[in-house]
């Protein structure tokens, strides 16, 4: 008798696990990243400048919820809030929880390095919440991301590259994007209006901040060598080589999107196939000045309401519990 | 650490005789351990400690803070059983549960040991875990216990003894092996001086199990193991053993009845699966046939396993054999089914239905152990010399109240394994749950678990109740050659 070779199918309840579980630690590491940036950005600008902590929090999208928590934003209230506030859903804390709580349900489904990374990163959160930081801030911040990356690369090198896998790459994928755009949609508009400090070193070291936000100075630095405002967005939206930029963070959901289908590439057999292949291709053949000419602010807007239906899509596609009759082997066996 | 100044308090010591020598298969172990730098067995202990935490292997504890986690306390000194003995426990466990299951399977069929005045009536029809919705059915291969824990005890006489037979879900085998793979890196070299039986093979003996009850013959069935989630507090175990054979993991919520045959919710749609190793109790397996409230369960599964659609293990309606009063039966049993005589002893039981055995106990209530007839984990029990005089009226007025719910038992003298306690050695008492698995044939893992009372003095090893654990090692010959090394 020959075993035929049956891909081994995913539990609903499994895809949408591990999907969280990517999303919630990339929130995890671009949150921690958010800090360390910031807060290296305060040291290098005049007391004039004030603190600019409040931009952080709006990054999250927790503008309402902090301000009822914690009202003024100084750096403790901030770093509090952002790292530790276990009522934050968005703190590094809450999301490090949830990223274990999902990994848990499905330790099966990952490896067991996995698992023990995201147990061990939840140890570490979990000791240094019942600290007060301050002097250890950088270094904390330093660890989050490590042990994040370090998340990521055991994923990379010792699950096998299957459904569940490439369901925890779109949950990443779509995650970074997200956080990308954010914080560049918060920050442009910070700092586009202060005319006056254009050319000035202040200026360069602001956009070198949002740069550093995506990990991104150093490869900026080679494509485009001088900052400007326009190249920093063009970077950061349509690169197609920069692991950050949300053209490339769009290429890849797309790509593990039809590794879960089977559908090829540039085709589509479902919603969430069907969106996001349409801003694929809408990002593909851009260009950033008529992006900027009909207004930033529109393009963000509008883009946020395709991801949101695309996470949507997802969701209705594949976690949902579908009618009985859609039966995929009928009855055989 | 050194043992010179251990003592084993005139209790029966698995690793010392009476006269204060070591016995023989625990020679090289003992000097071994004697000769480490002081400090090294507790390094390794902090060092095992905090791998066990970094790999979540955790317990929940009921009725705590919500999300309090719990590494199973584990001592580093194993218990050691030579080959002679082991067999002696093997052949045992094997007519046990070979009985068991001739029983359960009489039970709702035929009745045969009913009629025959074996074991009264109205004993068994009583049991909390008999479950009228099983009669007439036959489960595949007539297997009612694929995974039994049995609980054994060595009294003050040398001698084994069964103390429980848990049935039903048994858990804990997890724990031996992860126990097994932390000692081997701690004692490599005494693995290697005294051929300790492995006990790696048991996910593929368990996968197996499963396999072979499959509903209909097929070349590879579909099994899941069914988890009530990870609130549950054996979630940790689960999940290992689901990994270690390589099948999913479910919830109720992931599997659905659809024309009679059961399936899992996948991002594909439905997939067929053939057995289920359930670690949910009847009750909450199936809201239509069960309890209507369980939101763990999955409406339609009994009906699918009555029509033999889907296998289940274990088998449900198998718990009326845990029931402690049936237990004390067990003997009879064996003499009924397999016409020998029992290898491994019952503990003398009481059982205060009857008159004589309750006047007994109630007069005695001081030196015996009383148990309910249903509990498990240490629960609803009574420790007489431990006991106050307010919790033995509070038992002697629930005896009178329920005869039929409650037994007792003389309180044992268990036999104790030395355990580190701070910077030294003291003798703690310890229990042994072997797993034994039952499809096409019985097997019994070699060892099992031998949980720990780790308070002093303390008879109760569950780790509901502060208990901890132990590897355990069956050697599989005599004691090596010498076993005196200078």
């Amino acid at each position: 008798m020959t075993t035929t070779y049956r891909p081994r199918p995913l539990l609903s309840r499994v895809a949408d696990a591990v999907y969280w579980m990517g999303r919630y630690i990339e929130r995890a590491e671009n949150v921690a990243r958010f800090i360390d940036v910031n807060q290296n950005l305060m040291l290098d600008l005049p007391h004039g400048f004030g603190e600019q902590w409040q931009p952080i929090v709006d990054t999250t999208g927790d503008r309402a919820a902090f301000l009822e928590r914690y009202g003024e934003a100084t750096q403790a209230n901030v770093v509090q809030f952002l790292a530790f506030e276990t009522h934050n859903p968005n703190s590094i804390y809450s999301c490090v929880l949830a990223a274990r709580e999902n990994a848990r349900s499905v330790r099966e489904t990952i490896s067991s390095e996995m698992w023990e990374q995201v147990n061990s990163l939840y140890l570490l959160v979990a000791l240094e919440s019942r600290k007060t930081l301050a002097e250890g801030l950088p270094q904390f911040c330093r660890e989050v991301r490590m042990s994040c990356h370090l998340f990521q690369g055991l994923q990379h090198s010792t699950m096998s590259h299957n459904e569940a896998w490439h369901f925890i790459r779109l949950g990443s994928s779509l995650e970074r994007a997200d956080k990308t755009t954010r914080i560049l949609d918060v920050k442009y508009f910070i700092l586009l209006p202060s005319v006056s400090d254009v050319g000035t070193p202040y200026d360069d070291i602001q956009w070198a901040a949002v740069l550093k936000s995506v990990s991104g100075f150093e490869m900026y630095r080679k494509c485009f060598g001088r900052i400007s405002p326009e190249r920093v967005v063009e970077f950061m939206l349509l690169d197609g080589e920069f692991p950050r930029a949300l053209r490339y963070c769009i290429g890849l959901a797309d790509n593990s999107l039809h590794a879960i289908t089977g559908t090829r590439l540039g085709a589509f057999s479902c919603g969430a196939e069907q969106r996001l292949g349409l801003l694929r291709s809408e990002l593909d053949y851009a260009q950033v000045d008529p992006i900027l000419q009909s207004g930033l602010h529109e393009f963000f807007d509008a883009l946020q309401q395709k991801m949101n239906t695309i996470d949507e899509c997802v969701r209705g596609d594949f976690f949902a519990q579908r009618p009985l009759t859609l039966s995929a082997d009928g009855l055989a066996g | 650490m050194r043992f010179s100044s251990y003592n084993t308090q005139g209790f029966y010591d698995e690793m010392f005789a009476e006269n204060g020598k070591p016995r023989p298969h625990a020679g090289l172990l003992l000097e071994t351990v004697e000769s480490l730098s002081d400090g090294h067995l507790l390094r390794h202990k902090q060092a095992a400690e905090r791998l066990l935490l970094q790999m979540g292997i955790t317990f929940n504890v009921y009725g705590d803070a919500a999300g309090t986690e719990r590494i199973f306390p584990f001592d580093l000194i194993p218990r050691i059983i030579p080959a002679g003995e082991w067999d002696h426990i093997e052949r045992g466990l094997k007519q046990r549960v070979h009985a068991l299951n001739c029983f359960i399977d009489d039970i709702y069929h035929d009745r045969k040991i009913l009629k025959n005045g074996v074991i009264p009536s109205e004993v068994v029809l009583s049991a909390a875990f008999y479950r009228k919705q099983c009669h007439g059915l036959n489960p595949p291969r007539k297997v009612w216990c694929h995974v039994t824990g049995t609980d054994l005890v060595r009294g003050g006489d040398g001698r084994y003894y069964v103390l429980e037979d848990n049935l039903r879900v048994p858990s804990g085998v997890s724990y031996v092996l992860e126990n097994r793979e932390v000692l081997k890196r701690i004692f490599p070299a005494v693995f290697e001086g005294l051929s300790v039986r492995p006990v790696s093979e048991y996910p593929s003996r368990l996968l197996e199990t499963l396999e072979s009850i499959a509903p209909h013959a097929m070349a590879s069935p579909r099994v899941v193991l069914l988890t009530p989630g990870i609130y549950n507090s054996a979630y940790f175990e689960h999940s290992f053993l689901a990994q270690q054979m390589g099948i999913q993991l479910v919830e109720g919520r992931d599997l659905a009845v659809d024309g009679g045959d059961v399936f899992m919710r996948t991002t594909k749609g439905l997939e067929r699966v053939d057995v289920i190793y359930r670690r949910i109790d009847d009750d909450f397996l199936d809201p239509e046939a069960f309890r209507p409230d369980s939101l763990l369960g999955v409406p339609g599964l009994m009906a699918a396993y009555q029509q033999g659609r889907v296998a289940l293990a274990n088998a449900p309606g198998n718990g009326v054999a845990d029931d402690k009063v049936i237990y004390s039966y067990v003997p009879d049993m064996i003499r009924y089914y397999e016409g020998a005589d029992p290898i491994l002893p019952n503990v003398p039981t009481y059982l205060c239905w009857r008159d004589d055995d309750r006047a007994y106990v109630l007069e005695h209530l001081a030196e015996l152990v009383v148990k309910a007839a249903n509990e498990s984990g240490g629960y609803g029990m009574l420790v007489g010399p431990h006991s106050t005089a307010v919790q033995r009226e509070e038992f002697a007025c629930k005896i009178r109240a329920q005869p039929r719910n409650y037994i007792a038992q003389p309180t044992l003298a268990l036999s104790r394994v030395p355990t580190i306690v701070d910077d030294h050695f003291e003798g703690r008492h310890v229990d042994l749950r072997p797993y034994v698995l039952c499809g096409k044939e019985i097997y019994v893992a070699p060892g099992g678990l031998t949980r720990v009372a780790m308070k002093k003095g303390s008879l109760v090893v569950n780790s509901s109740q502060g208990g901890g654990s132990k590897d355990t090692w069956v050697l599989s010959q005599g004691p090596a050659v010498g076993g005196q090394r200078q």
